[in-house]
């Protein structure tokens, strides 16, 4: 131990560790919170029911699917179906980091997995293939409270924007997530089958762009995986691990 | 206030997404998925991420545009050659987001 790092307690340099390192990812978040609170009324849904998905559903990506989908007059049923298969890649995330969690209590656990993003996921992975991981999950902690703290304000600051500001949602905001994810796809990119599941995945998802209910992205999702299968049974010594 | 739609749309989302990151954290690795299962989740995130957005890059209006007045398309190339080369997660968002806002002004 250093003399600098006595002054904090490990838990607290963890968790404001966590909090720096998601710094960056909450850079895309914030236009992209701000877009959801902004164009969640024009979708047909209330404020509370905007704010409530925010603090309850957490899950920026399908959030905003949702409202494509609300807008198109689909059902709850159809919402919910389209959240699952947007939220799977959560179930990765999750199995990746189980060694890691085993260990803590329950309530801890069902916290960390309430805060389960794709950016604290990023950020987090990072921190676990580093040295003394011991008290690690309080990084987690200062990751998942930075984002769900960001997530939600930009909600709000959508909503009272979107009520000020005419034309908030042709600024172009949307292109927040796309950047982010962009950034976070481009390290998969490693091995023939992943760039065969990732290629294939954005093929369809053009092809069936015009279909209703976000059906195309479901189908191109399932493509993607199923072609990253088969070419990592044909090509094994290129097949994608899980990483953690 | 909420409708009853409303309510039921929100614990419903809330419903699936808590269960799917929540059960192997629940079970904590007294249970393992099928190693089948398991390499096909790997393909999971980019597949889903990369349908996701890149519709919203080609069709921004709900059209196919493919031009350079499409700024969205433009950015989302010029994104993804940053996030190649430097491999850096917070230069891709900045300088992404950057030279969107600045090419989608002036075009």
């Amino acid at each position: 131990m250093t003399a600098i790092s006595m002054t904090q307690s490990p838990t607290s340099k963890e968790f404001s560790a966590g909090v720096i390192a998601t710094l960056p990812l909450i850079l895309g978040a914030i236009p992209f919170g701000i877009l959801f609170g902004t164009l969640a009324p024009s979708s047909g849904l209330s404020i509370a029911a905007t704010l409530a998905m925010s603090l309850f559903v957490y899950a920026g990506a399908a959030q905003f699917i949702a409202l494509g989908l609300l807008a198109a007059g689909a059902s709850p049923s159809v919402i919910i179906f389209t959240t699952l298969v947007v939220n799977l890649r959560h179930l990765l995330y999750a199995t990746a980091m189980v060694e890691q969690v085993k260990h803590l209590p329950l309530v801890m656990r069902a916290l960390m997995a309430f805060g389960l993003t794709d950016e604290t996921f990023a950020a987090v992975s990072r921190r676990y293939q580093q040295q003394d991981i011991n008290k690690a999950h309080w990084f987690y902690f200062g990751s998942m409270t930075a984002m769900y703290g960001n997530w939600v304000l930009c909600t709000i600051i959508g909503l009272i924007l979107g009520n000020a500001i005419p034309n908030v949602e042709q600024w172009g905001l949307d292109f927040a997530m796309s950047v982010t994810f962009i950034g976070m796809v481009v390290p998969y990119l490693n091995s023939r089958a992943m760039i065969g599941a990732v290629v294939v995945a954005a093929g369809m998802s053009l092809a069936c762009a015009h279909l209703p209910n976000k059906m195309g992205l479901i189908i191109a999702a399932l493509a993607g995986i199923g072609v990253g299968y088969w070419l990592s049974r044909r090509y094994p010594s290129a097949q994608g691990e899980v990483k953690a | 206030m909420m409708s009853n739609q409303e309510l039921i749309l929100i614990l419903g989302m809330f419903a699936v997404t808590f269960a799917i990151r929540f059960i192997m954290f629940a079970v904590a690795g007294k249970m393992q998925l099928p190693k089948p299962l398991q390499r096909a989740l790997a393909y999971v995130p980019p597949t889903v991420l990369t349908a996701i957005i890149l519709p919203s890059l080609v069709l921004p209006q709900g059209s196919v545009d493919i031009s350079w007045q499409n700024s969205y398309l433009v950015a989302g190339v010029v994104a993804f050659v940053i996030a190649l080369v430097t491999r850096n997660l917070l230069l891709t968002i900045a300088l992404g987001l950057a030279f969107f806002m600045v090419y989608h002004h002036l075009i």
